[in-house]
């Protein structure tokens, strides 16, 4: 009976050759949509890691509750001993400092008199540590427009825009004022060594970017940071372990009643990415829910003309001593086996669709600049282990619920009638 | 002797629902048919012919009255008993030839053994001594649509008998086809009905069915107007 349905599908072009493609066309949609989610909000939260979150993150209690602040009159002290009990406590993952501050960056002119000046959002990371990943990971040496890399303590990569702004270039003076983590003010004589754009508004916006021991200098914050970020081996954030670690280390370290105990948090207790984390898991759930019910919609109404197509076909096999229930049986048999087809077909072009824009990243750098979030300027598909069979799920559930829906028809239909479409 | 008789009618009324009231296309009819016979409804267009045969051959069911079919009453049937009932012991012939576009002669004339879930090699016997009778086994590899009208309802009658029914329902098999095909087909079926004493009951209302019936049973207006024994043209 299998072999008669499939003769039967392959041979009647107009059974077929219009469901695969529906269903071929909302599978690749789906499958690709999927993997497009997957990873915007894969980048979106890497991103977020790299530059902020970390994939887990320690700092002090007091910082933590403001940490929207950066107060580094709160920061963690003690840090080379915390960081030596966090690589013994976690070999498989990296610890770095961070220190941010905000201050002014001050031009001046060849006498040494103020020029221009700025407001400047610091980030203090390992640049000149042989071995540091910091460079990479945060994509600065990717960053630099003009000029180069820091070489030696001294030197600060500045935001392009400001350079350009207020015509500094690399060579040029520049000054840092700020507050010590005392609080008194601080300030501290830098060579540009080069200028540097994110492509995000965010970073961009009066980005100074120098080596951690010179900000440990300035801000008086010797063998402190404001925190301490910590990287899964493979650079994918993994929920589970995070907690893992961060109950643990918690346990461990911190206690409630001093608020200068360092305390961990991971990346989805940052910045709502938890939300983000269940959004885009929600969001591949809409996208298949819409395409079953669109396709279903569209594959019930193809079904309800090729079945009336084919009532002549019914009422013969009615006649030959088939049973309406086998008929019905039979039908949604051919619509799985089209449906499986059209999966295939769908699967393979959404999956194929998906590779090219996961090793060709779209660029939306203009349309993210002005976000306050932050966001990458390109973003790029990704090929999960879940594109290859995702798009089964709208496939064949459309094309059989669509056809059990037209199916019915033969039912309601008696037997004499459907006979009787045999007259005409 | 009621066991003798394969089919009989009594007393059966159909009426069919139109708008608010009823059509009535069959009036108190009461007949009965013996093993063998090679007999025909006749009577014009809307006389209630095909209706009548729908309900001998369990497509359709009697209003009153009661239609035994095998000494089965046909609207006691369940639908699987139905199915059965026209799957083992009934074959039916269409106007149209109603053969199955998409497939070649010889699935269209397997799909009935395919129902029964027949072992491949016997269906395969079984099909080709169903062309044979009707003389088509070199079209067995060919689609509907490269056959000729004749050809056609030869595959038609191949399919009906290639089971073995008891009973073979004709409904103006011979409407869609010139003279020499439609008594090629006719001496095909007469053939039958003399060997494998297959029961022929045709619907009808052309002249050169009538010549070969055995019985002629006159319908107008849903009433038998006449049920005599015809004579017939031998081979
Ligand atoms: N399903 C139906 N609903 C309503 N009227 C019907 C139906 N089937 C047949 N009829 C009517 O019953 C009468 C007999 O029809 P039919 O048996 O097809 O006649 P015949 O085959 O002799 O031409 C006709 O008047 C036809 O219109
Ligand atoms: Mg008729």
């Amino acid at each position: 009976m299998i072999r008669f349905l499939l003769k039967g599908i392959l041979r009647d072009k107009s059974r077929s050759v219009l469901p695969v493609l529906v269903v071929s066309l909302g599978v690749m949609l789906t499958v690709f949509l999927s993997g497009w989610v997957t990873g915007v909000f894969g980048d979106v939260i890497d991103m977020n890691a790299r530059f902020n979150t970390g994939h887990v993150k320690v700092m002090t209690r007091a910082y933590a509750h403001e940490r929207d602040q950066k107060p580094n009159d709160l920061a963690l002290l003690g840090t080379t001993e915390l960081i030596r009990q966090l690589e013994k406590d976690y070999p498989d993952m990296q610890w770095v400092e961070r220190i941010y501050f905000g201050g002014l960056l001050d031009v001046p002119d060849e006498k040494g008199e103020t020029r221009a000046q700025g407001p400047a959002s610091g980030q203090a990371v390992d640049l000149l540590s042989p071995g540091s990943r910091e460079a990479e990971r945060m994509n600065i040496t990717h960053s630099v427009v003009s000029g180069k890399m820091p070489q030696r303590q001294g030197q600060a990569l500045i935001s392009h825009e400001f350079a350009e702004r207020f015509d500094v270039k690399p060579g040029d003076p520049v000054t840092v004022f700020a507050s010590t983590m005392y609080g008194s003010m601080a300030f501290k004589n830098f060579t540009v060594s080069g200028t540097l754009r994110f492509g995000n508004a965010m970073l961009d916006r009066g980005a100074v970017i120098v080596d951690i021991r010179d900000a440990r200098q300035a801000l008086n914050m010797e063998d402190a940071a404001g925190e301490v970020l910590g990287f899964f081996e493979q650079g994918k954030y993994l929920p589970g372990k995070a907690l893992e670690v961060k109950n643990s280390f918690n346990r461990k370290y911190s206690r409630q009643e001093d608020e200068f105990s360092p305390m961990m948090l991971t990346l989805g207790d940052q910045e709502g990415l938890d939300e983000m984390l269940a959004y885009s898991e929600s969001v591949v759930g809409i996208v298949i829910f819409v395409f079953v019910l669109a396709m279903s919609l569209v594959l019930w109404n193809t079904g309800l003309l090729g079945g009336l197509r084919r009532y002549g076909e019914f009422g013969v096999r009615l006649a030959l001593g088939e049973e309406k229930p086998h008929i019905y049986k039979t039908l949604i048999y051919e619509a799985f086996i089209i449906g499986l087809i059209g999966s295939v077909l769908g699967s393979a072009i959404g999956v194929g669709l998906s590779f090219y824009l996961q090793e060709h990243a779209v660029d939306f750098g203009s349309m993210t600049e002005n976000m306050g979030m932050m966001m990458p300027s390109e973003f790029r598909a990704v090929v999960t282990p879940q594109l290859f069979y995702i798009g089964f799920i709208p496939g064949l559930f459309a094309m059989v619920l669509g056809n059990a829906l037209s199916g019915i028809g033969i039912y309601r239909r008696q037997t004499a009638r459907l006979f009787k479409e045999l007259e005409v | 002797m009621e066991n003798s008789f394969i089919i009989q009618i009594d007393h059966l009324t159909k009426r069919f629902p139109v708008g608010k009231g009823y059509f009535t296309a069959l009036k108190d009819i009461s007949l009965s048919f013996g093993r063998g016979e090679f007999a025909g409804l006749v009577g014009p267009s809307g006389s209630g012919k095909t209706t009548m045969l729908n309900i001998m051959g369990s497509l359709d069911s009697p209003s009153q009255g009661t239609a035994r079919v095998m000494g089965q009453s046909v609207s006691e049937l369940s639908h699987k008993d139905s199915a059965r009932l026209r799957n083992r012991h009934i074959g039916f012939i269409f106007q149209t030839f109603n053969l199955l576009p998409v497939y070649t002669v010889f699935d269209n004339v397997e799909f009935a053994l395919l129902l029964q879930k027949i072992p491949s090699a016997r269906r395969k016997k079984m099909v080709m001594d169903a062309l044979e009778w009707v003389g088509l086994t070199d079209k067995a590899h060919s689609r509907p649509n490269m056959l000729s009208g004749g050809e056609s309802q030869r595959v038609a009658i191949a399919r009906a008998i290639v089971k073995k029914p008891e009973i073979l329902l004709a409904d103006e098999p011979t409407a869609n086809l010139d003279a020499e095909n439609s008594h090629h087909i006719l001496r095909t079926m007469q053939k039958l009905n003399e060997q494998l004493k297959t029961t022929f009951l045709f619907a009808t209302h052309d002249e050169k069915v009538m010549q070969y019936l055995k019985r002629k049973i006159s319908l107008r207006d849903g009433r038998v107007e006449k049920d005599e024994v015809a004579e017939t043209i031998n081979l």
